[in-house]
């Protein structure tokens, strides 16, 4: 197994606010700036980046270019003007954010949501976790040069989105998910619709598999680059693909089993080394993992029944005092959604537990000491970090 | 070595198909249920808003299209798709169905300011599109189904007197109230506009005194109201589209049984200063007590004069008393009272005190008679000893007047005053017979009935017979005998059509389809007239009268400059129009004794 301890015997020392003294006049250290349009970097955001020749000695993360105030937006909002606004928090795995929203206002509210509608929203949460892969593998191999991948990859995904589009009538920001329940039933034929987007899928992930994970120069790239030391998992807050692939074996989806997840047969996927390909191999298995889950639940999955529970007028919706936290797996991480209610007709405060937060802010600055400039992108990919979610 | 040339197979797929989309624009419609450009159906539409009030990026506004009618504003809603984000709460929350979104998602143009649009109104080419979103089922986002109100039995109620409605509890009030969207269509079409959509939320918010006090400032008669009023506004409410309209009636009465009697009067507030002008008003019924109220409230000295022995007019001398406990009505006269309006019963005009008098010691006075004398059908056997008119009838249960009770008895009208005699008839056979033996024949069919569909299904319930479409064509008689003279029963052909081409009234009849329904007593229900005996000869003639009616300005003003009149006796048909014509004939008048006050300083 690879290991590679940052060595900063060449360098000074950093201080114990985690800045370090670098006298830049030297002419020996070079100051970059990273992003925001950095076609290796995921979405708006920026790094600060001190280089001694190729070698990063000290990077800090700069974000803030993506702000849209969401949190504080929602408090102006009734509870159900909430609902479209939680899917933008995350774009392209925006449905988890539908279901811990509508899950937590039903729990405080007392709502009891219909089993179809679970199993629905089960559907459609792996429906978006394997989108999300199809967006990390492409930008994982994109980042290291190889853009056919992301070609097949977005083609794949563009099938699924074909499938949420008559599923949920929209592509991108489903809105699908209602506290109550979902909008509707599945629309006729879509079992056989889906199942042939699944094969078409697995036949391109075997593509993915010979081009890119059975590639001398993927491997010698990402082997032993960008490792995590599982001891730092906790006070990190590492969670998901990222933590499994350095052995943890946490899932929320089997730790503390939600909507139908208790009903489905699986094990967390888990990798060893923790290192960039240790991160893209446990998410590759963890897509073909979806794809089982899918068939698994429209086979499961019983007659179209009841869909929406009975809620009170939604106009004048008055939740009583309670806070709530509903977690749910992401395909980065735990993904969470503190609520707090007060009895009036608006949240007294969400707040948004996204993993994306603590992976590409944190844990970015400290992994990306000593590593070589030109793997910045690769690593900061494999963090699988969306920030929409990091400035809610 | 596998790591090396593996990657190479890649080049397959030079071999493939390409997956891309060749004309994305033209080539790919939307799915069945995609949530694309709006479409309204201006039809079905009533402008209540909803989507503008649930749309949290504030993209839609009201804008008018059409003038306003009971039960549609008259707006339409406007998108801007700059702001719109697709959710389509505004599609799940419409009150009609109206708003759906069609499959169609292309829409190029240089110019950004005709992507705000009024779906419906402006020409679109997905206006026609039938695939898009719609509401997959009934609408979700409110409950449909009213609360149901608990009412005592058949059985329980069809010997006596007793109020037949429960009222509802706290619980069961706020679950309604809490079905009300505050759309502002029922304000409209109330005659007095009472602030329905606040006193409903006071509900929800269980601030009933603030709810009482919003019931008085328009309306007098709440506790009246509450129980008997004709509810216009619940066939204006928007729920009533895709589900029951919101029980608007009895959340008012729930909010009069919710408030101590004893605060009325605190809550409703003081008069203002007295200003020392004199008002008289003839009868007491909602709208003399209604101009009364007002006027007290305004600081001027009223006194009104009822001929009966109490006060009240119609509500209490033609609503029996299963339906208003009279009780209730002398409180909200007693609320009248409160504010310093004097009432003088048993004091008829023209024979205890003259219009004239009345004149020359009021700076104005009001006439609000109502109707009280009964119309007949004037068909032949209508002048038999047992052929009765409803209202007289009804005024003798209520005194307490010995009424005839036979065994069997036809009424004939299809209004709400043929089911009040009616079923005040079936009580009063139930305790002297036993049973009960009521015939009603409405001139109009049940597609076209004149009275609420409740009365119907209460009185069915209660044993009464009810025939629809049955023309009055002769009141039957014994020729000779013991009992010539006297009612056999009533004979009746079908009506087919009560109108003519011009929409006049000119009833067509099957003579082949003949009825006869014996009877020994026959009830003419059919129209009520005013008392107008009571002017005089002279005012007679100095009035302006229209179709038997005294004609009336707006305000409610005759042709005379001191005489104002308001009520059934020119406006009808019900309690809460009285209302509203005692606020504008109150209004009138105080505005007279301003220019007075103010012509004299």
């Amino acid at each position: 197994m690879f290991k590679i301890e940052p060595d900063r015997s060449q360098y000074p020392a950093h201080n114990p606010d985690g800045s370090c003294d670098i006298d830049l006049s030297s002419g020996k250290y070079v100051k970059i700036w990273h992003g925001p349009n950095h076609p290796g970097i995921t979405g708006n955001m920026s790094l600060e980046l001190t280089i001694c020749g190729d070698e990063v000695v000290e990077g800090r993360t700069r974000v803030g270019y993506l702000h849209r105030g969401f949190e504080k937006l929602m408090e102006r909002r009734t509870f159900i003007q909430v609902f479209p606004i939680v899917c933008r928090v995350c774009v392209p795995e925006p449905d988890l954010n539908e279901y811990c929203y509508a899950a937590a206002i039903e729990e405080l509210a007392g709502i009891e949501v219909p089993d179809y509608a679970n199993w629905m929203r089960t559907l459609i949460l792996e429906m978006g976790r394997f989108n999300s892969y199809m967006m990390y593998l492409g930008g994982q191999s994109g980042s290291l040069g190889m853009g056919v991948i992301g070609q097949w990859t977005t083609y794949v995904r563009d099938l699924m989105l074909d499938r949420f589009e008559e599923l949920t009538g929209a592509r991108v920001y489903h809105m699908f998910i209602l506290p109550g329940g979902v909008r509707d039933v599945l629309p006729d034929g879509f079992a056989a619709r889906m199942e042939e987007t699944l094969k078409t899928a697995e036949r391109y992930l075997d593509d993915v598999d010979k081009v890119m994970f059975q590639n001398a120069v993927f491997n010698k790239r990402t082997r032993g680059v960008g490792y995590i030391d599982p001891a730092l998992f906790d006070s990190y807050g590492v969670t998901g693909p990222t933590a499994r692939a350095g052995g943890a074996t946490t899932d929320v989806r089997r730790d503390a089993p939600y909507l139908k997840y208790d009903e489905l047969d699986f094990e967390p996927v888990t990798g060893t080394d923790s290192d960039i390909w240790a991160r893209a191999d446990v998410r590759r298995r963890d897509t073909r993992l979806s794809i089982d889950l899918i068939r698994q639940i429209l086979v499961k999955m019983q007659k179209p029944g009841e869909y929406f529970a009975k809620i009170p007028n939604v106009l004048h919706w008055k939740i009583p005092y309670g806070e709530t936290y509903i977690r749910g797996e992401s395909s980065r991480g735990e993904y969470g959604y503190y609520l707090v209610t007060d009895g009036t007709g608006y949240p007294r405060r969400i707040n948004v537990r996204g993993p994306s937060y603590t992976h590409a802010m944190a844990l970015l600055e400290r992994l990306i000491v000593n590593t070589n400039i030109s793997d910045v992108g690769a690593l900061m990919v494999s963090l699988h970090t969306y920030p929409p979610e990091i400035e809610r | 070595m596998r790591d090396v040339l593996s990657p190479f197979t890649a080049w397959k797929h030079l071999f493939r198909e390409p997956v891309t989309v060749l004309d994305p624009l033209n080539d790919r419609p939307g799915a069945d249920r995609y949530r694309g450009f709006h479409q309204n159906d201006l039809e079905k539409c009533i402008g209540c808003g909803t989507c503008e009030v649930i749309c949290q990026n504030a993209a839609i506004d009201m804008v008018p299209v059409s003038d306003p009618e009971d039960g549609d504003s008259g707006l339409r809603p406007m998108i801007d798709y700059g702001r719109c984000c697709w959710c389509a709460l505004c599609v799940d929350v419409c009150m009609t169905g109206s708003l759906t979104m069609s499959n169609d998602y292309v829409w190029a143009d240089a110019n950004p300011d005709v992507f705000r649009f009024t779906p419906g109104v402006d020409p679109k080419p997905w206006n026609e599109e039938e695939k898009g979103y719609q509401r997959p089922g009934a609408r979700v986002l409110a409950s449909t189904e009213r609360v149901h109100m608990g009412e005592r039995t058949a059985k329980d109620r069809i010997d006596n007197f007793e109020e037949i409605v429960a009222g509802y509890t706290r619980e069961e009030a706020m679950i309604e109230a809490d079905r009300c969207v505050e759309c502002g269509l029922c304000v409209a079409t109330c005659p007095a506009h009472m602030d329905i959509p606040d006193y409903i939320k006071a509900i929800r918010e269980q601030d009933y005194d603030k709810g009482l006090q919003l019931l008085y400032q328009t309306n007098p008669f709440s506790e009246v109201c509450g129980r008997v009023c004709t509810h216009n506004c619940e066939t204006a409410c928007a729920a009533r589209h895709d589900g029951d309209p919101i029980a608007i009636r009895w959340l008012k009465r729930h909010i009069t049984d919710e408030v101590p009697y004893e605060r009325y009067v605190d809550l409703i507030g003081k008069p203002e200063a007295a200003t020392g002008r004199k008002v008289a008003i003839v009868g007491s019924g909602p709208a003399g007590l209604t101009t009364a109220y007002d006027l007290a409230r305004m600081g001027h000295k009223v006194v009104v004069y009822e001929a009966r022995k109490s006060p009240g007019g119609m509500p209490r001398y033609g609503i029996p008393e299963y339906r208003l406990p009279y009780d209730m009505l002398d409180r909200d006269i007693d609320v009248i009272r409160a504010m310093g309006v004097e009432i003088v019963c048993n004091t008829r005009i023209g024979e205890d005190i003259t219009m004239e008098t009345l004149r020359a010691d009021n700076d104005a006075v009001v006439l609000s008679i109502g109707l009280h004398l009964g119309r007949s059908t004037r068909i032949p056997g209508a002048e038999s000893p047992d052929v009765d008119t409803a209202v007289p009838l009804l005024r003798k249960i209520t005194d307490g007047e010995e009424v005839p009770v036979p065994e069997k008895l036809v009424v004939i009208g299809g209004g709400n005053v043929a089911m009040d005699i009616a079923r005040s008839m079936a009580r009063l056979q139930q305790v002297k017979h036993g049973k009960v033996g009521v015939t009603v024949t409405a001139l109009e069919s049940f597609d076209h009935f004149l009275a609420d569909a409740d009365e119907v299904r209460e009185s069915r319930e209660e044993g009464i017979e009810i025939f629809d479409a049955r023309g009055p064509q002769e009141i039957v008689t014994f020729k000779s005998g013991k009992r010539k003279g006297r009612v056999k029963g009533l004979r009746t052909w079908l009506c087919d059509s009560i109108f003519d081409d011009q929409g006049r009234f000119n009833p067509h009849y099957d003579e082949s389809d003949e009825l006869v329904h014996p009877a020994d007593m026959v009830i003419e229900a059919i129209g009520q007239a005013a008392d107008v005996s009571i002017l005089g000869k002279d005012l007679t003639e100095a009035l302006e009268w229209t179709r038997g009616r005294i004609r009336v300005d707006v305000d409610g003003q005759t042709s005379e400059p001191w005489l104002w009149s308001a009520g059934d006796c020119v406006n009808g048909p019900d309690v809460v129009h009285a209302v509203a014509d005692g606020h504008r004939v109150a209004q009138s008048i105080n505005a007279m004794l301003a220019a007075k006050e103010e012509a004299a300083t």
